[in-house]
């Protein structure tokens, strides 16, 4: 006589899953740890205390103002945040071509300041404008794209061909000294449009 | 008679028998790309959005801290705050909060802490300036702004 197997419900595993996916979804975040990546200057204490004189020709000044109004090189500046990009290739690459702009790419100084008025937003656009000339021209020197230039720097040492062309991308000498230094300086905001 | 008469047997229903284990699936996807919400933010969140993003590696040494306009205006105004774990805090207690952090830290790893800063858009440089100055003194340099992925067109 053939016996009844004994089963266990399952119909209702799928809810029960389901619930659990919910659960989930609700109560955990996807890791979004992106963003721009700077390296802040060291204390002002620990810095020396006299000024050292930069020609005017190695800085390329980025100014924003209380309304988010751009100065660039002392100029008002209408256009595109990917103009600002290429302008300042060109000026990092200048290499003492045209005498009004840098002297080399080491000697090549970027220099963003902004109001305490400035919004955010406008802040991260401009940051980003100069941050995207460096990576293309590292990237550009690698011969990779910027979005794998992008992966390389972020962490440099995790293969002997992406340490090659992270130094190849920044022009490391024999000696170890970077040739393209990222060189962007943010100095103090102004207090015009103080909060 | 019909010799060559076919039977439809086509069963008409879905076979759900595997849609527990499909579940399962997604869940433990989730379960494994996702991490648990540690804090409930109490400031505005809205991230910019930037092109040259760079994904941090070693998450263990990442601190967040967050700037924005609180959400409960009635109660804290509407000037931005600085929130930390859950609690607002005042830019002179930066370093305080720097060292307490760096302590949980393996001694090694100390100095190559940073701070993911997740800055509202509507917040304004002066705060976020006075809270760089801070992380300088902190000597915690290295600093992420969050943002997201802009689509470039």
């Amino acid at each position: 006589m053939a016996r009844s197997t004994p089963d266990i419900p399952n119909s209702s595993m799928a809810d029960i899953a389901f619930l659990l996916l919910t659960f989930f979804l609700m109560t955990t975040t996807v890791a979004s740890d992106k963003g721009l990546l700077i390296l802040l200057p060291p204390p002002p204490e620990a810095l020396p205390p006299e000024d050292i004189e930069i020609p005017e020709r190695n800085i390329f000044k980025i100014q924003i103002n209380s309304s988010d109004k751009l100065l660039v090189e002392s100029d008002p500046w209408f256009s595109t945040n990917r103009e600002l990009t290429d302008q300042i290739k060109i000026f990092i690459l200048n290499d003492g071509r045209d005498p009004t702009s840098s002297d080399s790419p080491l000697k090549a100084i970027v220099s963003l300041k902004a109001d305490r008025g400035t919004t955010h937003k406008k802040f991260i656009e401009v940051l980003d404008a100069c941050q995207a000339a460096y990576h293309e021209i590292y990237a550009n020197r690698a011969g990779v794209t910027v979005a794998q230039w992008r992966e390389i720097s972020s962490d440099p040492n995790s293969s002997p061909e992406a340490r090659q062309q992270y130094d190849r991308g920044r022009d490391v000498g024999p000696d170890g000294a970077v040739g393209i230094p990222m060189a962007l300086s943010i100095a103090e905001p102004s207090k015009v449009g103080g909060s | 008679m019909s010799k060559f008469k076919k039977k439809v047997k086509t069963k008409q229903e879905i076979p759900t028998s595997s849609m527990p284990d499909v579940v399962f699936m997604l869940l433990f996807f989730f379960m494994v790309t996702t991490k648990m919400r540690e804090t409930s933010i109490n400031v505005e969140q809205k991230m910019p959005q930037a092109t040259q993003l760079k994904k941090l590696v070693k998450k263990s040494l990442i601190s967040y801290m967050y700037i924005g306009a609180p959400k409960k205006a009635e109660q804290f105004g509407k000037e931005p705050k600085i929130q930390v774990n859950d609690v607002f805090i005042e830019a002179k207690n930066i370093v305080q909060w720097v060292n307490s952090e760096k302590s949980k830290l393996d001694e090694v790893d100390r100095d190559a802490i940073t701070v993911s800063l997740k800055v509202d858009v509507d917040s304004k440089r002066g705060l976020i300036s006075d809270v760089e100055t801070e992380l300088r003194k902190a000597n915690a340099r290295r600093v992420l702004y969050s943002a997201n992925q802009k689509l470039e067109l």
